[in-house]
């Protein structure tokens, strides 16, 4: 996969479900729609803002809270292509996993990126450079079983190709 | 080496004879559940999938009971939704209004959730069901379409934490305020990735309600699954509802834990969560002069027959503060029409409170008691992130059901202790 560029979104710990996307709108399961309210509560500047291929930086235990999918599924479609994060909260991880949003746990970039700064990276390699401090970071390889799912291109592909449809 | 009782249900759905923490499993589902704000998305992708038919009609459970009964025209046509669905399939298992009850209240009553199960939801709080000690956890609305589809979910088995409870609980002093005690100690990612298994003399003596209440917030300290090994409590609980039959797990001796964690709590206090995390717990005597506009007495954490005695054994000959709004929440009809005929909304209706049809409802800011700016809650439900119960700048408080009870008294965050 070719280089990207975008603008880092940083957000610090603790950054749950319900502050990325509010269950007031949860009455649709239209990715476009929810994109519009995506992290409404904690920053209401990011659905302005937000170009596609920016990425969320944020710190530990990032998707806390409750299982609901429309919060992967709202910062897939508001255009941001990964999340970082110190850690992610178990269930959101497997959400972003599911529908092939790649997320990385990468604490050194965390603590290097601020909000704002412009990112140059490779989704393929797990690589990203920060282009004001010029560190460059790598992540981990995906363990063997979720690399299949990104792969496939989210778990219903996979699930499609196991089944041989 | 031994495995814990998490482990041994793993290995028992995988096909294996032992698994080990940190090993990936597939693993065949007992009960696959989802309500009307995951399942719609699960549907739609289910339906991408093309499968004809799901892996098995009496195995999925949908429920209804976030935005149920409709709160506007979206939802209604988000739950019209599990409704056409479950129709099609002739999926058994599906509630709508009038059998509805909030779904982790709904389940283990009914019986479709029993020992030994592994059950998946699209809910958080599906981790519930280890009070009966079966491997339940919450999933996405992806996971749940390709159980629905396969039978089978991916799980990574998790390392485990032992808790264990010795002492004496104090009068008032219950499960609730165990495990939010346990989430101040711990915080909201204590127990990321892993098991909460609950053990002591303490978790012994605690009745079926309060080990559902313990389970059900495993979540909120980021755990994977809560789990009690079962006793003489579970088989008095699931022997006569069970539709299959329970299967009983133990955890070995020599079983391996990553973290042991000892609590004495004869001294423990009733506990308060402030905003806006579950982990920022006080005990109520250190809370301060919290004034308050609207209490919530129900939800799966504290919907059941024995919070709602609790909560009248508190309001019983008073009334609720003027200014505060009380609204309780049977989370079940089955417990709707036990506390009727137990006499329970009389005491409640006489306090002035309001006494909800069962529903999610206010937990998550979905309706039947949404907050305006600037106004507090005392909930008895999980959790009080930012906007949780309303507008962004609102804020609720965790309790136990004696001091939501005692709050909506007196107006401010109280002890029963102060009536």
């Amino acid at each position: 996969m070719a280089l990207q560029k975008g603008t880092v979104f940083r957000y610090g710990r603790d950054v749950n479900t319900d502050i990325i996307i509010p269950a007031r709108y949860m009455s649709t399961q239209d990715p476009k729609e929810l994109a519009k309210y995506c992290m409404e509560d904690i920053d209401p500047e990011f659905v302005k803002n937000v170009k596609p291929g920016d990425i969320i930086v944020a710190e530990e235990n990032f998707g806390c809270g409750s299982s609901r999918e429309h919060a992967p599924i709202s910062i897939k479609a508001s255009g941001i292509t990964c999340i970082i994060a110190t850690f992610f909260a178990r269930i959101f991880y497997r959400n972003a996993v599911n529908i092939g949003l790649p997320v990385f746990e990468l604490p050194s970039a965390v603590e290097n990126f601020r909000m704002g700064d412009q990112v140059e990276y490779d989704l393929e390699k797990g690589w990203f450079k920060n282009c004001r401090t010029g560190s460059q970071f790598q992540a981990k390889p995906f363990t063997p079983e979720i690399k299949e799912i990104f792969d496939a291109g989210g778990l219903i592909e996979l699930v499609k190709q196991q089944t041989g449809r | 080496m031994g495995m814990t009782i998490t482990e041994k249900i793993l290995a028992a759905h995988a096909g294996k004879d032992t698994v080990c923490a940190g090993e990936i499993i597939a693993a065949k589902v007992d009960i696959a559940l989802g309500n009307d704000i995951t399942a719609p998305i699960a549907i739609r992708e289910f339906e991408q999938l093309g499968v004809d038919k799901v892996f098995d009609p009496t195995r999925i459970a949908l429920v209804p009971d976030h935005f149920c009964p409709n709160k506007d025209i979206k939802s209604a046509q988000q739950a019209k939704i599990l409704r056409d669905f479950s129709a099609k399939y002739g999926i058994t298992h599906y509630y709508d209004v009038g059998e509805m009850g909030v779904e982790h209240a709904l389940l283990p009553e009914q019986g479709v959730v029993t020992s030994g199960d592994l059950v998946i939801g699209a809910d958080s709080h599906t981790c519930t069901y280890g009070a009966l000690g079966a491997f339940s956890t919450g999933v996405g609305s992806t996971d749940l379409a390709a159980a629905i589809a396969t039978g089978e979910v991916w799980l990574r088995v998790p390392e485990a934490i032992k808790f264990v409870y010795k002492g004496t609980l104090q009068k008032y002093v219950t499960a609730k305020d165990l495990i939010l005690y346990t989430i101040g100690d711990i915080g909201v990612d204590g127990a990321l990735y892993k098991t909460m298994e609950l053990t002591g003399p303490v978790i012994d003596r605690l009745p079926m309600s309060g080990r559902l209440t313990m389970a059900n917030m495993a979540i909120e300290a980021g755990g994977k699954n809560g789990i009690i090994v079962p006793d003489s409590v579970t088989k008095e609980f699931v022997e006569p509802r069970s539709e299959r039959s329970p299967r009983y797990f133990t955890s070995d001796p020599s079983a391996s834990y990553c973290m042991v964690k000892e609590y004495d709590v004869t001294d423990m206090e009733l506990q308060v969560a402030f905003p806006h995390l579950p982990e920022n717990t006080r005990p109520v005597s250190q809370a301060g002069d919290v004034r308050i506009d609207q209490v919530i007495i129900g939800s799966c954490t504290n919907g059941l027959l024995d919070d709602l005695r609790l909560a009248a054994s508190v309001l019983k000959g008073r009334r609720v503060a003027k200014g505060v709004r009380l609204i309780v929440i049977p989370a079940t009809q089955t417990i709707y029409r036990q506390a009727m005929h137990e006499g329970l909304f009389d005491i409640f209706l006489d306090a002035g409170a309001a006494i909800s049809t069962p529903t999610c409802g206010p937990c998550l800011g979905g309706h039947m008691g949404i907050l305006a700016e600037g106004e507090r809650a005392v909930a008895t439900t999980n959790r009080n992130f930012v906007g949780r119960m309303g507008h962004p700048k609102s804020e609720v408080y965790l309790s136990g059901v004696p001091v939501a009870a005692a709050s909506a008294v007196t107006g401010k965050i109280s002890s029963p202790a102060e009536l």
